[in-house]
């Protein structure tokens, strides 16, 4: 990457996503830098999880859900008609917004899903990688076979991220990861992130615009359409220092500085 | 809104009370549903005990000094079998090998057989547990003026003996073994049936199934299939599984030849019918008890939808799952009117030896001794309800502890 042309994750061309007839998002057009983080932020209910869960399918398992318009990993269209929604997610990882273990051991938490994507090299190498990944490994490698429930909120969240490091994906999602975390938790899941995007680009939606000028180099702003459509969009996306000290939209300026939403 | 519209003070503390009082009614009146609730559970436990115990008086017919010098209880299992032997008529000796052969019975068969058969023992007439306690001076009294030669004696009709002892004309000598067996083997039969069927419904429309009209409709039909009464499955396992399946039911298909379709596959599979909306139900709850984020957690790491439903929803709906099919067990082992239906034997002295026996049930065995005209097989049938309530008293506790004991904290 010596050149100055950024090189881009992921793309969204013309994407809305409709809940039955209703438009909960309309018109998204944005270009997601490759081993960045990029930030969506808005109030509460402008679309953010939903665009969100758009990138890696999600959104399917929500009945009369669908989308028109594309979203483009390396060019080709994640709702395109040959696309299977399971290898999106294999590429695409997600952590949520509460922590959700599975209720078995650390092990086998990280190699679940190893094993069901057909991983054939050496399973506690890729544990123990994935743990350091996730700044989890000192905690816990004397107690792998111990239940993930016994972890600290923060660690969960953790060993929620090093699960989803583990199938190597291209991208992570991360919706709201650190919202149901105490400040110090917070605080490491937020260093780890700075860690993360050096091998993974990274997609947060967040409701702390501190949390956002933190660890974000890009930042989407979502707001409801003002046609009075309860549609979301994004109205204003580019750097994050510019969103937070020069933004072009009143809106914007209005949100971040704490004016209102 | 200068004015203060509320009331201070002592109208205040007046209409206090006046709250107070319609809440203490209130009260009151579910108190008394409480413990009207409790009485009839009372009463009906004390209607079943205060026929299970009590005094019997009964005559010898025949001493047994006649037939042996020992006493017969310390005779050994041949010694029994020789008596058996010399004293009946060759005819009904056949007879009763042919129902089971002699020498395969167990010696407790064998000794209530010799009282049964030859010394035979005469019950004139059995007293209430109530009245054992509360007259027994009457009792005595009377029974050494109507019947001077009987014996009287105060039993428990519900003994080790009648749990191991098979089903008998005289109400001293029957027993429930035949009837537990055969309500297990029918059981047994119902759950390999609709356990699998049932959560693999279950599964289908918890987490395959949209949710679009005709699944609701589906939906709909299995709550209402759940309060259909139990004589109109009994109706269709009659038709279904007795008579147009009877190949199969009876065995012939396998190569037995001695029954007909009204066998324990039969009512095994009726139950399995009559039980399966229940599972169904039941499993969908458990089912729909694991929290969403499980599943979103098994998808974000890319696993398909079966990954998910095996390795994560099942394991931890299964033991909801399980109680559920419990619960299932314990309704079908209660039911009567489809085993009527569908043609369990009311009198049968020999144990089911596989799917395509004749049987009897429990309840069947219950409802059959109530319908007797002497007061002895009104005992007995007691005994039995209070063997019924044990068998399902022990399966719902074993449904709520393993329902206590593997709750999930997610």
């Amino acid at each position: 990457m010596q050149n100055n042309q950024p090189e881009y994750a992921i793309e969204t061309k013309n994407l809305f996503i409709f809940y039955g007839s209703f438009a909960a998002v309309s018109e998204v057009n944005i270009k997601i830098e490759k081993q960045k983080v990029t930030a969506i932020i808005g109030p509460s209910g402008c679309g953010k999880s939903t665009l969100l869960r758009a990138f890696n399918r999600m959104n399917d398992f929500v009945p009369s859900s669908y989308v028109t318009g594309e979203i483009l990993l390396q060019g080709q269209n994640l709702y395109g008609k040959n696309i299977d929604p399971v290898e999106v997610r294999r590429k695409i990882g997600m952590v949520f917004q509460k922590p959700n273990p599975f209720p078995k051991s650390i092990y086998e938490n990280i190699s679940w899903g190893a094993k069901i994507n057909g991983f054939k090299g050496n399973m506690d190498e890729l544990v123990e990688q994935s743990l350091r990944g996730a700044a989890l490994w000192d905690e816990v490698k004397d107690k792998l076979k111990k239940s993930a429930y016994e972890l600290s909120g923060g660690q969960q969240q953790r060993l929620c991220i090093a699960r989803t490091i583990a199938i190597q994906p291209e991208i992570i999602l991360m919706d709201e990861p650190a919202s149901a975390l105490d400040p110090i938790s917070t605080l490491r899941i937020e260093e780890l992130m700075q860690e993360l995007k050096k091998n993974y680009t990274i997609i947060i939606v967040t409701h702390n615009m501190q949390q956002a000028a933190r660890v974000s180099d890009y930042t989407a702003m979502m707001m409801l359409e003002k046609d009075g459509s309860r549609s979301g969009t994004v109205i204003e996306f580019s750097e994050t220092t510019k969103i937070f000290t020069n933004p072009k939209d009143k809106r914007t300026e209005d949100y971040v500085t704490g004016r209102f939403g | 809104m200068n004015q203060n519209h509320y009331p201070q003070n002592d109208s205040f503390r007046r209409t206090l009370s006046g709250r107070y009082r319609l809440a203490n009614l209130w009260q009151g009146l579910f108190f008394t549903a409480l413990v009207i609730a409790i009485l009839s559970l009372v009463a009906l436990l004390y209607n079943v005990v205060d026929g299970a115990f009590g005094y019997v008086a009964y005559e010898y017919k025949h001493a047994p000094s006649e037939f042996s010098a020992k006493p017969l209880d310390q005779l050994s299992k041949s010694e029994l079998l020789e008596l058996l032997k010399t004293n009946l008529s060759s005819g009904a000796f056949k007879k009763l090998d042919n129902e089971k052969p002699m020498e395969k019975r167990f010696k407790s068969d064998l000794y209530s057989l010799v009282l049964e058969r030859l010394i035979q023992i005469d019950t004139k007439q059995t007293w209430s547990l109530t009245d054992s306690i509360l007259h027994a001076k009457d009792i005595k009294a009377e029974v050494s003026q109507k019947y001077p030669k009987a014996k009287l004696e105060f039993r428990s009709w519900l003994t080790p003996v009648f749990l191991t002892t098979p089903m008998s004309s005289k109400a001293e000598f029957a027993g429930v073994r035949t009837a537990i067996l055969g309500s297990l083997w029918m059981v047994g039969i119902a759950i390999l049936f609709a356990l699998p069927i049932g959560t693999g419904a279950a599964i289908y429309l918890q987490e395959y199934a949209d949710k679009n009209f005709i699944n609701r409709v589906i939906q709909t039909n299995i709550n209402n299939l759940a309060g259909v009464p139990s004589i109109v499955y009994g109706m269709l396992g009659l038709a279904i599984f007795v008579r147009t399946f009877e190949g199969f039911t009876s065995g012939s298909m396998f190569g037995v030849t001695d029954s007909n379709g009204r066998t324990i596959l039969s009512a095994g599979l009726t139950m399995g019918i009559l039980v399966l909306p229940l599972i169904i139900i039941n499993a969908q709850e458990a089912i729909k008890a694991v929290p969403d984020s499980l599943r979103q957690a098994a998808f974000g790491v890319g696993a398909t939808r079966w990954q998910t439903v095996w390795h994560h929803v099942l394991p931890n709906a299964l033991p909801g799952i399980l109680t559920g099919s419990i619960l299932a067990v314990s309704r079908a082992i209660g039911e009567t009117a489809p085993l009527i239906v569908v043609g369990a034997s009311t009198f049968i002295s020999v144990d089911p030896s596989g799917p395509f026996s004749k049987f009897t049930a429990l309840p069947i065995q219950i409802y059959q001794w109530t319908t007797r005209a002497q007061s002895e097989f009104h005992s007995i049938a007691a005994a039995a309800i209070i063997v019924l309530l044990i068998l399902l008293l022990t399966l719902n506790a074993t449904a709520v502890l393993l329902r206590n004991r593997v709750q999930r904290k997610y």
